[in-house]
């Protein structure tokens, strides 16, 4: 069985992120079981009772401001040519526009931004899942001879990276590309590491981190979901 | 764009049995593919390591090209088969062929034949997905997904929705599976459909299937959005359907005169390929009412998009299994 990759629509928690434990970033020496009790006893019943916020609103517009200044600082970036955001579809796409706004506002420079449809270049598009309805590529420039940072919401396994790098060779040949991304959860499969990372937390392999940003989203947060283990007995 | 439900069928057999989610799937996923047949690297690698098979039983430039060049633009690997070149030819039957040919390996066969049902058929007994690319009268469904696919894109640049348009089919109805497949489309989406033709190729018996049918094209001009003008199909009439080619192509011919009695908006579509100056003339198949060349562009996003979701579909399946 393969689990809908669809997000479902999100239930906010009401918690603030002042209230998390400190343990997302700093997990070396818990266990995964300890932080799945937790998790579990910080949440309340039904849809909310696997799901954790990790990043409120606000934090989430911190960390963007923040991912924007260093890539304002980082001065390859900037000077190699007129920079491209490239954001992978759909949540990659929102942040690279939330950059792109954010590097307006401080330096009055508008940049180039792109959406990137990856479903066709995926690993796994057809074989072991069920089909993914892809939304296409939206990119109205030329990439040829010039910087791209690439964008994601999560950098997780890094198979979602290799294959917008992949299809953005397809599209011309960038003079360099770096990876941005709001979190990053650890947990590679691929040799593939972030340029700017807004935070990291270190959650379980079976764990699930879902950004949420508007307008997909009702809201911006970012939040950690154990999955529900199969037999229930032992995280009761 | 409203998120599409998910598409579970490893055949495209007709559009009959499909739902409108699932046409709204289909079309979706066309528009996401348009854009690969615009770049310089005109490839995805989703359909890598596939076998895409093209089995033609009857002829066709257009559809089996399109069909090809939508499966090596998402990386499938292609072969076509057609009846003079194979064993068909001493005899042998559809279904030996079809098994000996997935015998070596294929994941979809693209079938075009004289016999509707046949791809039915064909379904039901072998492994891998099956396309059909017309069968007899019966149905033409990546055709009916194409002139949708086209209807919808000049939707869009009107601001008006497919359940809005009446489109008026013209010509015989009676031998078409194009006739057939957008008629079942349309009327799922919601769209007024009008039947045209002459009395013996348009029988007031589609009226059953809920579409108005008239046999009077300059009854009608004025009112419909779209005009879907079918080739005269010389092939398929066994018998004298009209009395002359002339007096056809007076009644029931789409001419310029013609079209300044339609609406300024109309759209005109031909499935291909036409006979000039019989159900069409030259100035309005060339004419800027004229969709026909976006119909075959976009014939290639539709194909692209039903391979890569009955292959999926398939695939999914047999490794779920």
């Amino acid at each position: 069985m393969v689990a809908a990759r669809t997000i479902t629509t999100l239930i906010i928690n009401k918690q603030g992120p002042a209230d998390l434990p400190a343990l997302f970033f700093s997990a070396e020496n818990r266990k995964p079981k300890s932080l799945y009790s937790n998790l579990l006893a910080g949440a309340s019943t039904g849809n909310l009772k696997d799901m954790q916020k990790f990043m409120a609103a606000d934090d989430v517009a911190q960390t963007v401001r923040q991912i924007s200044q260093q890539i304002l600082t980082a001065g390859e970036l900037m000077a190699g040519g007129p920079l491209a955001l490239v954001g992978i579809r759909r949540r990659g796409e929102i942040l690279a526009q939330r950059i792109a706004a954010a590097i307006y506002t401080e330096t009055n420079r508008t940049l180039e931004v792109g959406a990137l449809d990856i479903t066709m270049y995926r690993d796994d598009v057809v074989g072991n899942r069920s089909i993914i309805i892809p939304m296409g590529t939206e990119m109205n420039f030329r990439i040829d001879d010039r910087p791209v940072l690439l964008l994601d919401d999560v950098l997780h396994t890094g198979r979602s990276v290799r294959a917008a790098l992949d299809a953005l060779v397809d599209f011309g040949r960038p003079r360099f590309i770096r990876l941005a991304v709001l979190v990053d959860r650890g947990g590679r499969e691929f040799p593939i590491s972030a340029d700017f990372v807004g935070r990291r937390l270190e959650v379980p392999d079976k764990s699930r981190v879902r950004v949420s940003l508007k307008p997909i989203d009702s809201d911006d947060a970012v939040f950690v979901e154990s999955t529900t283990p199969a037999t229930g007995g032992d995280s009761r | 764009m409203t998120q599409s439900t998910t598409w579970t069928r490893p055949h495209l057999l007709t559009l009959e049995e499909l739902s409108r989610e699932e046409i709204f799937v289909v079309l979706d996923t066309a528009q996401a593919l348009k854009e690969v047949s615009t770049r310089s690297i005109k490839k995805v690698p989703a359909l890598r390591g596939k076998v895409v098979v093209n089995l033609f039983f009857e002829d066709s430039t257009r559809t089996r090209t399109s069909f090809r060049l939508a499966a090596q633009r998402m990386s499938a690997d292609v072969v076509d088969f057609s009846v003079s070149t194979s064993s068909v030819s001493k005899g042998e039957t559809l279904v030996d062929t079809a098994r000996s040919i997935v015998a070596m390996g294929v994941d979809a066969i693209i079938i075009r034949h004289r016999s509707s049902g046949a791809p039915e058929v064909l379904s039901r007994l072998v492994q891998c997905s099956v396309i059909n690319a017309g069968d007899g009268s019966h149905e033409h469904p990546t055709q009916g997904l194409l002139d949708l696919f086209t209807m919808r894109e000049a939707c869009e640049r009107r601001g008006k929705k497919i359940s809005d348009l009446h489109v008026a089919i013209v010509g015989d109805i009676a031998n078409s599976r194009v006739a057939r497949s957008n008629l079942w489309a349309l009327s799922k989406l919601g769209a007024k459909v009008t039947l045209v033709g002459p009395t013996t190729l348009c029988p007031s018996a589609f009226a059953e299937f809920g579409a108005r049918v008239t046999h009077d094209l300059d009854s009608i001009l004025g009112e419909v959005d779209v005009i879907n003008m079918l080739r005269v199909q010389f092939e398929r009439l066994t018998s004298a359907a009209f009395p002359s080619v002339r007096e056809y192509s007076r009644y029931f011919g789409l001419n310029e005169e013609r079209l300044k009695r339609c609406r300024k908006d109309v759209l005109v579509l031909h499935p291909g390929p036409m006979n000039r100056g019989l159900e069409i003339t030259s100035a309005v198949a060339d004419g800027e009412k004229s969709a026909i060349l976006r119909q075959v562009s976009n014939g290639l996003a539709v194909r692209m998009a039903v391979l890569y979701l009955c292959i999926g579909a398939g695939s999914f399946q047999n490794n779920d299994s």
